[in-house]
């Protein structure tokens, strides 16, 4: 069974190449190819879960050795993949959301002439990612987390004729390379304290090292999961990512990308746990990035910018989970898995709405979508449902968990934490239910635009709406399922362990709290959007939502900060290169000039000087002979 | 040759030593300092010459002829051969063009001499062997014995090396033609068309009092023309302008013959 | 009279012959001082030969003449074919290698 792992990595790349190298001859099946090679990835992925299911709790793990890819002396890094639960859950997740958006593209990308190349890069995207979770060792998961950002990269900017995604391509580029550049250090770091960088060994060894070491590798991991998960500071990519198409945003938010970081914390697990402080600091910026997502997603006029300040809030959560330690990872993980259904649906509808109105975005001229396109209100509404944390659904059970999980840690900590999650838990009513109610209640505001052409809402064709269907499903059902008798705490439990938290309320106090924010949330919501109409041109509004909308700042902060102060530094370089280096390098080479000048008067030209010079050469080499001689 | 054999020589030798050395320093302070070159390679000859009388004062008989036959005789005539060639120009002004070389060549050649003549002295050769045993087979004997077993390679290789010399003296002078060489009817042609020199050039000596290249002949005028004299000639100004004499020689041939004419009108007119 | 004073007359010879090929600006005479030196050098190999017994030197001497013969055909008529193209034989007037 083990030797079956590289194929799940294999297909997508394969099917990458071949759309890649094979030029236009593919145009016409490539989208098929591309589909047909992320559904053999999944239905293998499925295989080796029937087979995983068979076997003991702890006999689930498989490896599989490839090949030694740089054995250099004491430096021995392996292609070898390891296959355990969390990376289960990861490759269903990532190759079935995957899949289905594979089949939801074929028709939302149906009019694009460069399809076959779209679905190159997605399975490109699946690969790295599929890469990234089976690796036995944070190098070779260093590979699939540099192909995840070429990926992106590639996905991000596929429109690249615009030059708002060719820029939004190249700032996911570059905030993803300073959260890699964490993640080689960290490798780096780990070389020299453990000797190697597999995770066994790793894992295993922590209690052997000193905690500084293992902070500073835990800071720097943290850093990395920082960048590829969106998270503060590294967080400004996001929103920017909305340029792509659709689909990539539902395979960025849900399967891919974003929760590479969640990942990451969660196989790490053994460090975090080792380094307390470093713990501390995760579930600060996993607090913050909840608050600052949920804040910014509350503004957003744009459907896919307020979505995508939700995911960094979802996925604020799952990091503020994963650095409560051993009582959380589960919960990060289980949230994680509901999230992506959720997500996906909720980006794969709202990729739907705007198939159906001539790619607008802007939210407030939708309204009343409802009875022009039901599957997509209804895929969509159970989506919404199961995010918002509506009792029974999904994202009730994997985000009570956490609530429940952050009022445990105990303290004054666990009561601000406990506080944070509730009050995201209500921000996260309030503008998903914004979305839900600006997009498809009240009265229809959309006008014919500058050419005269009214946008004619229809509900999108089978290929887009069965995927939002099955993800719908997900949506309702799988949080329920994983909390059926605890069923994906004793999955996960060998991998990442798990202690059950004290928490100072009662299980029944904290669902109640949470379901009232939630109507909180809701109410306001409905109060502000849903009992009067929703202006078509945005109110000035609070000073708060223009901050929110201006995403609190962040590029701002980033332009004063890092831009300008890079402009600065840069110039002071320049000046002290000009005076200083180029001085000192002017000089020399004008001294040797000068110099040279002088010199040069001895060279006449006129044989009859070298002969002279030759002649009293001959006597000085005498006068030395005679000389040694007399010594 | 029981002279050679000691460390000092003979009377005579000493003699011919110090006359014919002071010969051959003269010769070659004058190869250096006359005007002209032909005067330069006759004084370097004489050096040679003096020279090869040394080599067969040292045993060196062969050498000694050698250097007659093929220095003195062959290369120094190669040497006027190019003299002649080349001519007569203002690089054989002795004034020094070059600023500070002559008293850079002074040092030089003092500071080399003088500590050359030092370091022969510091050594203080005493013992001459002599070439009585060497040379007791003949001494031509014994330089072939040498030169085709020990040194047969080398001599070998000199071989070549003269034959590369003589091909690479042959490309080196030789011009390849670029254009077909115009024949007699062209630069016939060709004057009638630019109407210089019509009739043929005049042949050199034509009139003249004396059949020498260097005198121009004369047009019917009584003219010189110097189209008739050697380029060479023309440019180092070698002509010999006979011109007034011939004129006079003209003269006076004339008055001859009017002299000869009027006394046999005198004869006539008495007859 | 002791016969190192062949030597001493060869080491004035060619003293008297570097000198001309250094102030000289005829490249005929410049050529005609590298053959006085040379044959300077024939000289002292023909008494070195005489000092030590053998014909060795006197060998020397031959090839030095034969090289010097091969020599005397090349630069000629590097002279003569510079002469053909600067219409000088003065040393001086090859100067290109001044910049």
């Amino acid at each position: 069974m083990e030797n079956l792992i590289a194929l799940l990595v294999a297909a997508p790349l394969l099917g990458a190449a071949v759309l890649l190298l094979g030029g236009r001859r593919l145009d016409r099946a490539g989208h098929l190819l591309g589909t047909v090679m992320a559904a053999a990835s999944f239905g293998l992925a499925v295989v080796l879960f029937t087979d995983m299911l068979g076997r003991a709790g702890d006999d689930r793990s498989l490896h599989q050795h490839l090949f030694s890819w740089i054995p250099v002396g004491g430096f021995q890094a392996d292609v070898a993949f390891q296959l355990d639960q969390l990376s289960m859950t990861f490759v269903l997740l990532i190759t079935g959301v995957g899949t289905l958006i594979h089949v939801y593209s074929i028709g939302y990308m149906e009019h694009d002439e460069r399809r076959r190349r779209f679905f190159a890069y997605l399975n490109l995207f699946l690969a790295a990612m599929l890469l990234l979770v089976l690796a036995d060792n944070y190098l070779l998961l260093y590979v699939g987390w540099e192909g995840v950002g070429v990926a992106s990269y590639l996905l991000i900017g596929f429109w690249q004729h615009k030059p708002s995604a060719a820029t939004a391509a190249k700032k996911a580029f570059l905030v993803n390379r300073v959260g890699d550049v964490g993640l080689s250090i960290a490798i780096m770091l780990m070389f020299t304290t453990f000797g190697t960088f597999a995770f066994g060994p790793v894992l295993t060894s922590t209690g052997e090292t000193s905690e500084g070491k293992l902070t500073a590798i835990a800071l720097m991991l943290l850093l990395a999961a920082c960048g590829k998960s969106a998270q503060v500071p590294l967080q400004s990519w996001l929103g920017d990512a909305m340029e792509g198409p659709t689909p990539v945003s539902a395979l960025i938010h849900a399967a891919t990308m974003v929760t590479a970081g969640v990942y990451l914390i969660t196989r790490s697990g053994a460090i975090f746990n080792a380094a307390p402080d470093a713990q501390t600091v995760v579930v600060v910026v996993g607090a913050v990035t909840l608050l600052f997502g949920a804040i910014v997603g509350c503004a957003k006029d744009d459907i896919k910018k307020a979505l995508a300040g939700s995911t960094m809030s979802q996925i604020g959560y799952m990091v503020l989970a994963a650095g409560l330690g051993p009582i959380g990872y589960v919960f990060a993980i289980m949230h994680l898995v509901t999230h992506g259904f959720f997500k996906a649906g909720l980006f794969l509808g709202a990729g739907s709405v705007m198939h159906g109105m001539n790619d607008e975005v802007d939210m407030r001229k939708y309204g009343g979508l409802r009875k022009y396109m039901p599957v997509t209100f209804v895929t969509f509404g159970l989506g919404y449902l199961a995010i918002i944390g509506f009792p029974g659904l999904s994202g009730f059970w994997s985000k009570d968990k956490i609530i429940e999980a952050a009022f445990a840690k105990g303290g004054a900590e666990g009561w601000i934490l406990g506080a944070v999650t509730l009050l995201g838990a209500a921000l996260t009513a309030y503008y998903m239910t914004r979305v839900m109610l600006m997009t498809f209640f009240g009265e229809k505001r959309w006008q014919p635009d500058a050419e005269g052409n009214e946008p004619h809402p229809h509900e999108s064709p089978k290929s887009m709406t069965i995927p939002m269907i099955v993800l719908a499903f997900g949506s309702v059902f799988a949080g329920g399922l994983f909390s059926l008798g605890d069923s994906f705490i004793k999955w996960l439990e060998p991998v990442t362990a798990f202690e059950h938290g004290h928490s100072p309320l009662s299980a029944a106090v904290v669902t109640s709290a949470t379901v009232v924010v939630l109507l909180i949330g809701v109410g306001l919501a409905w109060l502000q959007y849903g009992r009067k109409p929703v202006p078509v041109v945005a109110p000035r509004g609070s000073l708060l939502t223009r901050a929110a909308r201006r995403d609190l700042g962040q590029d701002d902060f980033n332009h004063v900060v890092l831009v300008r102060g890079g402009e600065h530094l840069t110039r002071s370089l320049v000046y002290v290169d000009h005076t200083l280096v180029d001085g000192v390098v002017n000089g020399t080479a004008a001294s040797v000039g000068g110099l040279s000048g002088r010199l040069r008067k001895l060279q006449t030209g006129y044989a009859r000087t070298y002969a002279v010079s030759m002649f009293g050469g001959t006597a000085v080499l005498i006068a030395a002979t005679l000389l040694m001689r007399a010594v | 040759m029981s002279l050679l054999a000691a460390s000092a020589t003979s009377t005579g030798e000493a003699v011919q030593f110090w006359i014919l050395g002071t010969v051959a320093v003269l010769g070659a302070l004058s190869t250096v300092l006359m005007k002209k070159a032909v005067h330069s390679a006759l004084c370097l000859a004489a050096t040679m010459i003096v020279l090869a009388v040394f080599y067969l004062a040292n045993g060196a008989y062969f050498l000694g002829i050698v250097q007659i036959v093929v220095y003195t005789g062959a290369i120094m005539m190669l040497f006027l051969f190019v003299v002649m060639l080349v001519g007569v120009t203002a690089a054989d002004s002795l004034k020094e063009t070059l600023k500070g070389q002559r008293w850079l060549a002074a040092l030089a050649a003092l500071g080399f001499g003088i500590l050359l003549i030092a370091g022969i002295g510091q050594v203080g050769i005493s013992q001459f062997n002599g070439l009585a045993a060497a040379n007791s087979g003949g001494n031509v004997q014994g330089l072939a014995a040498l030169i085709f077993t020990k040194y047969v390679f080398a001599f070998e290789i000199t071989g070549a090396l003269l034959i590369t010399a003589t091909v690479g003296a042959m490309l080196l002078t030789h011009r390849e033609r670029t254009e077909r060489a115009s024949t007699q009817r062209e630069l016939a042609e060709k004057r009638v068309r630019e109407n210089t020199h019509v009739p043929p050039l005049p042949a050199p000596g034509v009139y003249a009092r004396h059949n020498a290249v260097d005198i121009p002949g004369l047009l019917p005028d009584g003219t010189p023309s110097e189209l008739t004299v050697n380029k060479t000639l023309r440019e180092r100004g070698q002509i010999r302008d006979v011109s007034q004499e011939a004129l006079d020689d003209l003269k006076a041939l004339e008055q001859r013959s009017a002299e000869r004419l009027g006394r046999d009108r005198e004869e006539e007119n008495a007859q | 009279m002791n016969p190192v004073n062949y030597l001493y007359l060869a080491a004035l010879l060619f003293t008297i012959g570097a000198t001309g090929v250094v102030i000289r600006k005829n490249a005929i005479v410049v050529f005609m001082c590298v053959e006085l030196m040379l044959n300077a050098c024939n000289l002292s190999l023909v008494a070195f030969s005489r000092m030590h017994g053998n014909l060795d030197g006197q060998i020397l001497a031959f090839f030095t003449m034969v090289v010097a013969a091969a020599e005397v055909v090349v630069g000629l008529a590097i002279i003569v074919s510079l002469f053909r193209a600067r219409h000088s034989a003065s040393v001086d007037d090859a100067s290109l290698m001044k910049l």
